[in-house]
This record gives structure tokens, C-alpha cells and sequence, in this order.
């Protein structure tokens, strides 16, 4: 195998495993957080608008660890950096 | 496929680039600009007044009483910025049923550069309010061992703020468009309608987060320990 097949297998399996990982562990802190507020909203129905705007808060930051991993597995597969520099040396 | 308006170029003359992002951004500022100086041109104190009026009134008081609810006393010192802050992200997400449109919120440039405007306004707000000893302060809290990671979160949420959003709004386009390649009837147009609400939450989380930071800044210091509250009398068939 030479570099570029090296380098375009592991970008794409990274990928596929940053974004699957990525996807699970926000997902499981989403999941009991949801499930967190919905049990505050049923004990103190009058706190709605509170909890719902914390929750809503909370949540973006959680899923802002996702948009992390999507990111970098996009940069992986549509502008990866390490594949670009190695066609540049190969048209040299 | 691009994976940011920024590749879409327009008209390029030597070194200038007139690319996706600029036109868009200048285009969804005209919108804004010109469309409320037409509403707000002739405003009506009576009872019968033009529907746009109507419409105007309740985004303003609506984020007015947002701020507020977060913990800013005097809203309208702040609905200039946070309230533009709004209204740009969410107009930017709004006019993707437009077809031929990108969201300038996909491109990372815009992005950092509305997160560094609340990197900046967080201390004009926070010395304005307190002082530039009182602000200063402020990164003290609790102990002076926290000073690095005070600095540290400073620069870290502004760096999340803008990925947040870019990544929100770039996915969104770039699902559509791996949709329209498999599925390309039906799907695309539910996940254009999941755009719009993820638009719109991300245009509230963005302001919602940037009062948060503002209201952080602005708070006086509370007072030294104070006594337990006593409990609130509440309803004594429920406890």
C-alpha cells in the first residue's frame, strides 16, 4: 500500500468512528438530561419556563460536543489536510 | 459540493473576491435594515395600527422580557446588540426555504466574527456596569486560584460559540445535499422543515448564551455569606 491509500483509509474510518462515538456519548448525556427536566417539569409545573430555558441551554452545549466530532469528521473526508499535502507532492 | 458559502464566487477582480458569504450577509442586512426603517417610518400610538407594527412589537418585547428573564434588570441597555445578534442568526437560518441561498452562518468567518463581538461586548458591558476595578474583580471569583481558568473558559466559549453555530448551520446544508443525491423527493423537504427549527434554537441559544456571558459580567459581587433562606411557605398538603 502506498501513502495515499494509507492515509485515505485511515481518514475515512476515523471518520466513520469520530462520528459514531461522537454521536453516542452526547446522545446518552442528552437522553438523562431530558429525562432529568421532564421529572423536575412534572414535580414543579409552575417552573416551566425556567427549567425549559435551562434545558434548552444545557442541551446546546451538550450537543455542541457532537457538532465537534461532526466537524472534524467532515474536515477528514471533504478538506483533510494531510491527503491535499500529499497530492501537492505527488504533481510536484 | 462545497462545504461553506465561502467557495461560492461570484465576481472576482484581481485580489477581491466577492464570494457566498459577503453577498448574503450584505443582502440579509439590507433585508433587515430597510425593512424595519419601513416599519418602524410611520408608527401608530392607537388602537389601529399596520399588522408589521404588530409583528415588530412582539419580537422587540419578546427578547426584551428573554433578557430579562436571564437575569439582565434593565433590558433595553442591551436589546441593541443581543436583539441584532437574534434577529441576524435567525433571518440567516429563516431564508434557507429560499432556493439558491446559503446561510452565511455556514461559513466559519461569520461565525467568529459574531463570537468575537461577544467576546468584545462581554467587558465593555461588564466595566461599563461595574467598574474596571469591580470587572476585573470579577475574574477572581471564587478564589484567586481560579484566575487561569477564568481566562481559559473566556476564550474557550467563544471559540465554542462560533463552531456550535457553524457546525449547526453546515450540517444542516450538507445533509440536504447528501439527501438529494439518495432520496431526492420527499426526505429533503422534512429535513429542510428540521433546519428551520434547528435554525431557529440555534439563533436562541447563540443570544440566550450571549445575555448569559453579559449577565455574568454585569453582576455585582454577592455579599458575603448570608444565612440560609428560610424555606418558603409552600402548600402543606403537598410536603
Amino acid at each position: 500500500m502506498d501513502n495515499m491509500t494509507l492515509i485515505a483509509m485511515a481518514s475515512i474510518v476515523t471518520a466513520g468512528i469520530t462520528t459514531g462515538i461522537g454521536c453516542m456519548c452526547p446522545a446518552l448525556g442528552e437522553g438523562r438530561s431530558v429525562a432529568t427536566a421532564l421529572t423536575a417539569l412534572a414535580q414543579q409545573p409552575d417552573a416551566s419556563a425556567t427549567i425549559t430555558r435551562t434545558l434548552f441551554v444545557g442541551l446546546a452545549m451538550i450537543e455542541s460536543t457532537a457538532i465537534y466530532c461532526f466537524v472534524v469528521s467532515m474536515i477528514l473526508i471533504f478538506a483533510n489536510p494531510f491527503w491535499n499535502q500529499v497530492i501537492k507532492a505527488a504533481g510536484k | 459540493m462545497r462545504l461553506s458559502p465561502d467557495e461560492l464566487i461570484f465576481w472576482h477582480h484581481g485580489l477581491i473576491k466577492l464570494n457566498g458569504t459577503i453577498v448574503f450577509t450584505w443582502a440579509l442586512m439590507a433585508v433587515l435594515a430597510v425593512g424595519s426603517k419601513l416599519i418602524t417610518r410611520n408608527l401608530a400610538m392607537d388602537l389601529k395600527r399596520s399588522p408589521w407594527q404588530n409583528l415588530l412589537e412582539m419580537v422587540v418585547t419578546g427578547i426584551e422580557k428573554q433578557i430579562e428573564d436571564v437575569g439582565l434588570p434593565h433590558p433595553e441597555k442591551y436589546l441593541g446588540f443581543l436583539g441584532t445578534l437574534f434577529l441576524f442568526v435567525a433571518m440567516a437560518a429563516l431564508c434557507t426555504v429560499i432556493p439558491g441561498y446559503d446561510p452565511p452562518t455556514a461559513s466559519l468567518s461569520t461565525t467568529a466574527a459574531l463570537a468575537l463581538c461577544v467576546f468584545a461586548a462581554v467587558p465593555i458591558f461588564g466595566i461599563k456596569e461595574q467598574g474596571l476595578g469591580g470587572y476585573l474583580k470579577s475574574y477572581l471569583q471564587p478564589t484567586v486560584i481560579m484566575l487561569p481558568f477564568n481566562i481559559i473558559s473566556e476564550l474557550s466559549r467563544t471559540l465554542a460559540l462560533a463552531v456550535r453555530l457553524f457546525g449547526n448551520m453546515m450540517s444542516g446544508a450538507m445533509i440536504i445535499a447528501i439527501l438529494l443525491t439518495i432520496t431526492p423527493f420527499l426526505f429533503p423537504i422534512i429535513m429542510t422543515a428540521l433546519g428551520l427549527l434547528t435554525g431557529m434554537v440555534q439563533a436562541y441559544i447563540f443570544s440566550i448564551l450571549a445575555a448569559v456571558y453579559i449577565a455574568a459580567a454585569t453582576r455585582k459581587p454577592k455579599p458575603k455569606p448570608q444565612p440560609e433562606p428560610a424555606p418558603t411557605p409552600g402548600n402543606p398538603a403537598t410536603d
